[in-house]
């Protein structure tokens, strides 16, 4: 499946790269999307980033919700105007036949408080389940997305499910002699939602938290944004660990996001500043 | 004449955004046309997930000629002022015309504008209308959005059909040129449609598998759902919401029918609902019992080649896992009891200088449990319809009297335990995972929590109603348990709002406090709760306001006691003794003057506030708001049913001839007094404590004090009928006969206007003329005793 959707997407222009080597909750988070959302290059992209959502976990009880799953991500800027199209194209080539199955564009649209970033868009609907989340970005980090770029983001088991007909994602056939998803991550699901919720040890993760974002500041301080925005990545799964383990009250909830939030956009601020001379060069009247 | 086409073809188009779109496209074309100066008649406006489409039938070929005439300067003006004039005009000084005007002689121009082609109106309307379309919210795409000024629409917009009679509307916007092409549904048609005019538009999409017209489609959902549900033995839970969401999203609608596992029923249904409502956007049945049914109803965008087994399916698979995180939550909720929940509370702000729930739940608690014990909420039957034992779901008991075996004492001690127990788990549920995920469900899944852990039916009712009555046609509680934690909850978020000057101002109510005071109002009308608002309101402000200022440390009685002494409160001493235990529990000390003076000062707004509430609401029954100002504006009044008695009985007085008449009186002598200087005693202190209710300025003939002077005979008269009416009108008014202090009034009528025929106020002679006034003020004074006539209208 994530072959058909590689030559799919690699024959429309896209690059293919790897996932991001670092935990996070979207793929939206991997550098190829939020920091090539900025600015006014062309940017064509196609990866698979494994995600993790630490609240999501059910031990392994429900037959669709996993705190640890695939995306599949594809950015396109600027936006084509025959997106929608190529999408719908790129389901046919992993099997589904939407002659067969309702494909619907469902109003939804993505904000990202943490990211400092919004969209407007649909969650795709194949019979009444989402399977992909549609997006066209509109800011990132604060900044207007000029252009706007498109993003869609698959989540692979579902999708999976429809193929192969199965109702519970840990009996999805991993390969053709019998193993199964269950084979490969029903322990995992079960252990990691037991430590996401009981075990972790949430003075230590106060303390990674704090560090992060310590060392976020030291990176912006040093001009090397890449590298604050990885910190910034590294501090939101953090809160979002610290949230499953639920210990931050209500009150302090606003504050953890604003100060996710803050690194995340002064990366993208900093990133922006660092590119902007070569961009204003390259397109006459450019600015952030 | 010929009939227009509009098609703005786009991306899906929200399902909520549809309808306002239609509306605007309309109002935008007829503004356009308008400035245009072109007729139009009939307008027809569909909407479909990927389309908006506008038909204006029988437009004219062209706008009428029209010939305007400006004035310029007069005969003989220098050379510069009518060049200017003809430049301004496109004129040349030769077609200028001389006319007179008012005897002198005037260049006027004569500006003949030729008639429009409205082809070409329409072309510039287009592009116009779709720049200024006002959807609530847009986006920019594709390569134009390198700059922030590129188009906006709600999701990329693709193509434009504009066809006037047969011909090409032609125009461009963003890039998008207009052509007679269209595209049909996004699956079952590919390629273009060709439009030969608004005729066959419908005709030819629907050939394609859109329906264009949504009305149509509402009506497919809406027939076809009911028929899946009666062929399967069942009855549809009708909700047009989804009926017209549904169609909204679909151009090709087809309601399909599936089950779910059985199992899944162990779940509340209101949950089940939801889930499927809010997430899936599925229909759900009951079966022909009312119990609802294991099956739900999807609306497909496409006619499947397999029938939909296999979209069925699917959605069942979808709902499953929907009803399987449903149960979990169910099922995780019930592990831990909700007074445990209810600790969690301590963690949630309810507002940054209000404190946590947990606060106001205390707050809530103490509050309910004194609207009990003071007698104001009471363990016998309410009066009144409404919610009560056994009207909704799963309500078994409350069945009052509570307990028959109790003595009237102890019963009111056993409301009390229940209603401060209730009101102490009214939010508990917030902090559960099933409320996290439905807020909509707060109240109803702490209802069904405490029947689980095995907790009194009362205490469950009050939980699952507390927040009733939320809208205008909202059930109104009745039960006893209940009516004390819905009062108590929203009194003290009025007075907690009131507290910091959170008050709503024009369209800005963030707190929904004119829902609240609504609600108390509704509560104590159907249930005749005689509540004196504004002590209840100081509990909870007393509370709140020495929290702010940070409360004292050590306990200082004595302080608190004087400061009691300020608290203007009616009502006898029992609520002066239960606000000095608060204070003293609260351990105010020395702040506590300073706090009863900060409640002093702000609790008054409520009152008022209570007052408008009322206007508006008493104002659909036909109550005159002047006469709620009237009674109101005596001052001491914040029972709001003796209230209501008293407005109820003044406008039946005031319509008959007798009330008109005294109010003519009335505002005769008022005028005559005003002149006089001689004022009244002022609004608010008429019921003042010293001066009794009822205290009427000594006169002459009502001491018995005999005159320097023979009365006449119209002054006589009315001294006596004075001093009979007076003490009988007040004696009813306390007696809370407000139609006997009516009619004792009535009986001044023909005195007082046989006064003003027969008797000079103005003698004179110093002694008559000053107890005549005296008289006068009297009069009023008796009159004031009932309401304040100066406030009535007419």
């Amino acid at each position: 499946m994530i072959l058909a959707l590689h030559d799919f997407w690699s024959a429309h222009g896209c690059l293919i790269l790897q996932p991001y080597d670092m935990r996070m909750g979207a793929g939206t988070f991997h550098t190829a999307t939020t920091l090539r959302a900025l600015g006014p290059e062309p940017w064509n992209a196609a990866f698979v980033q494994p995600c993790r959502r630490p609240t999501d976990g059910r031990y392994g009880e429900n037959p669709n919700r996993l705190q640890h799953y695939y995306q599949y991500q594809v950015i396109l800027k600027p936006s084509p105007p025959d997106i929608q199209q190529l999408y719908l194209d790129s389901l046919k080539v992993i099997g589904i036949d939407p002659m067969k199955h309702d494909i619907r564009f469902v109003e939804d649209d993505w904000e990202s408080p943490t990211l400092g970033a919004w969209g407007l868009g649909w969650e795709v609907w194949c019979d009444g389940m989402e399977v992909t989340q549609f997006t066209y970005f509109q800011q990132m980090g604060g900044f207007d997305c000029k252009p706007v770029a498109g993003e869609l983001t698959y989540g692979l088991e579902r999708l999976a499910m429809y193929i192969q007909g199965v109702d519970n994602v840990y009996d999805l056939a991993f390969n053709q002699h019998g193993v199964t998803y269950g084979d490969v991550f029903l322990e995992n699901e079960r252990q990691m939602s037991k430590w996401n919720f009981e075990v972790a040890e949430t003075e230590a993760l106060f303390d990674l938290f704090r560090k992060a974002v310590a060392e976020c500041k030291n990176c912006l301080a040093n001009d090397v944004p890449i590298a604050a925005y990885e910190q910034a990545i590294e501090a939101s799964h953090i809160f979002n660990l610290l949230q499953a383990r639920g210990v931050i009250s209500v009150q302090e909830r606003a504050s953890y996001m604003g100060q996710v939030r803050d690194l995340a956009r002064g990366s993208c601020e900093k990133y922006m500043e660092k590119e902007l001379p070569r961009w204003s060069a390259e397109y006459e009247g450019w600015t952030a | 004449m010929s009939d227009f086409l509009l098609e703005l073809r786009s991306e899906e188009i929200p399902a909520r955004m549809q309808k306002g779109a239609r509306a605007d496209l309309e109002k935008l074309f007829r503004e356009q046309m308008a400035a245009a100066g072109v007729a139009v008649g009939e307008i027809t406006v569909w909407s479909t997930p990927r389309r908006l489409a506008l038909i204006a039938r029988g437009l004219p070929e062209a706008t009428e000629a029209v010939s305007e005439e400006a004035k310029g300067p007069p005969e003989g003006a220098p050379d510069a002022a009518i060049d200017g004039f003809c430049r301004k005009n496109g004129v040349t000084r030769e077609q200028l015309e001389l006319r007179d005007v008012k005897g002198r002689n005037t260049w006027f121009a004569v500006i003949e504008k030729p008639g429009r082609a409205v082809k070409d109106v329409l072309a510039e309307a287009i592009p116009a209308i779709v720049r200024a379309f006002p959807w609530p919210k847009s986006q920019r795409w594709g390569a134009a959005s390198l700059s922030t000024e590129s188009l906006r629409w709600v999701r990329p917009l693709s193509g434009i059909v504009a066809i006037f009679g047969e011909e090409l509307v032609e125009c461009e916007v963003g890039g998008i040129v207009s052509g007679y092409a269209t595209m049909g549904h996004r699956f079952h048609h590919s390629g273009d449609i060709t439009i030969g005019s608004a005729d066959d538009y419908a005709e030819k999409l629907r050939a394609c598998h859109v329906i264009v017209d949504h009305a149509e489609r509402e009506a497919i959902v809406r027939e076809g759902a009911a028929k899946a549900a009666a062929d399967a033995g069942l009855v549809l839970v009708e909700d047009e919401g989804l009926v017209v969401e549904n169609a909204g999203l679909t151009e090709w609608p087809v309601p399909l029918l599936g089950r779910f596992d059985e199992d899944f029923l162990s779940v509340p249904p209101e949950v089940i609902q939801l889930t499927a409502r809010v997430n899936q956007k599925y229909f759900v049945c009951e079966d022909s019992s009312g119990k609802l049914a294991n099956a739900f109803i999807c609306t497909a965008n496409i006619a499947a080649e397999d029938g939909g087994a296999a979209i069925v399916d699917g959605n069942r698979k979808v709902l499953a896992a929907r009803l399987s995180d449903a149960r979990f939550f169910w099922e995780v909720d019930q592990k831990t009891r909700l007074e445990d929940h209810a600790k969690k509370l301590e963690r949630i702000t309810f507002h940054e200088k209000l404190g946590t729930v947990a606060d106001k739940v205390d707050r809530v608690a103490k509050l309910a449990r004194w609207l009990v014990e003071e007698g104001i909420v009471k363990p016998s039957p309410l009066q009144g319809r409404g919610l009560g034992e056994g009207a909704s779901v799963a309500s078994t008991s409350t069945e009052v009297p509570l307990s028959p075996t109790l003595s009237p004492e102890g019963e009111r001690e056993n409301l009390a335990n229940l209603a401060e127990q209730a009101a102490r788990l009214c939010k508990a549920d917030l902090v559960t995972e099933m409320v996290g995920e439905f807020p909509e469900l707060q109240g109803l899944m702490g209802g069904y929590y405490a029947r689980a852990e095995g907790l009194p039916d009362e205490v469950a009712d009050a939980i699952r109603d507390h927040y009733k009555p939320v809208g205008q046609g909202d059930d109104v509680p009745t039960a006893p348990v209940t009516v004390a934690v819905s009062l108590a909850d929203k009194l003290d978020t009025l007075a907690a709002f009131f507290s910091i000057n959170e008050r709503p101002t024009g369209s800005k109510d963030p707190f929904a406090l004119r829902r609240a005071a609504l609600s108390v109002i509704r509560q104590l009308e159907v249930s005749q709760i005689r509540l004196p608002i504004s002590v209840a309101t100081r509990l909870s402000a007393i509370r709140v306001i020495a929290r702010t200022r940070g409360g004292a440390e050590g306990k200082n009685a004595a302080t608190a006691e004087a400061a009691m002494k300020n608290l203007r409160l009616a009502n006898g001493e029992g609520f002066v003794e239960r606000y000095r235990s608060e204070l003293v529990e609260s351990a105010l000390d020395n702040i506590v003057e300073e706090v009863v003076q900060e409640v002093d000062e702000k609790m008054p707004h409520l009152l008022e506030f209570f007052a408008d509430r009322l206007k508006v609401q008493q104002k659909e029954a036909g109550v005159r708001h002047d006469l709620i100002d009237a009674v109101f504006a005596l001052g001491g009044e914040d029972d709001l049913v003796r209230l209501l008695a008293r407005v109820h009985a003044l406008q039946s007085f005031i319509t008959t001839e007798d009330g008109t008449n005294l109010l003519a009186g009335y505002k005769r002598a008022a005028n005559i007094l005003k002149k006089e200087g001689v004022v009244p005693a002022k609004a608010g202190t008429v019921g003042e404590p010293d001066a009794g209710p009822g205290a009427i300025p000594a006169f002459a003939g009502m001491t018995g004090e005999s005159l320097s002077y023979t009365p006449e005979i119209a002054e006589k008269a009315l001294m006596d009928a004075l001093a009979a009416a007076a003490p009988k009108a007040s004696a009813a008014i306390e007696a809370e006969d407000f139609e006997a202090a009516m009619a004792a009034l009535a009986t001044l009528r023909t005195p007082i206007d046989r006064f003003f025929d027969e008797v000079t106020v103005n003698d004179p002679d110093g002694d008559k003329r000053s107890n005549r006034l005296n008289l006068l003020a009297a009069f009023r004074a008796a009159v004031h005793n009932v309401a304040d006539f100066s406030r009535i209208e007419g």
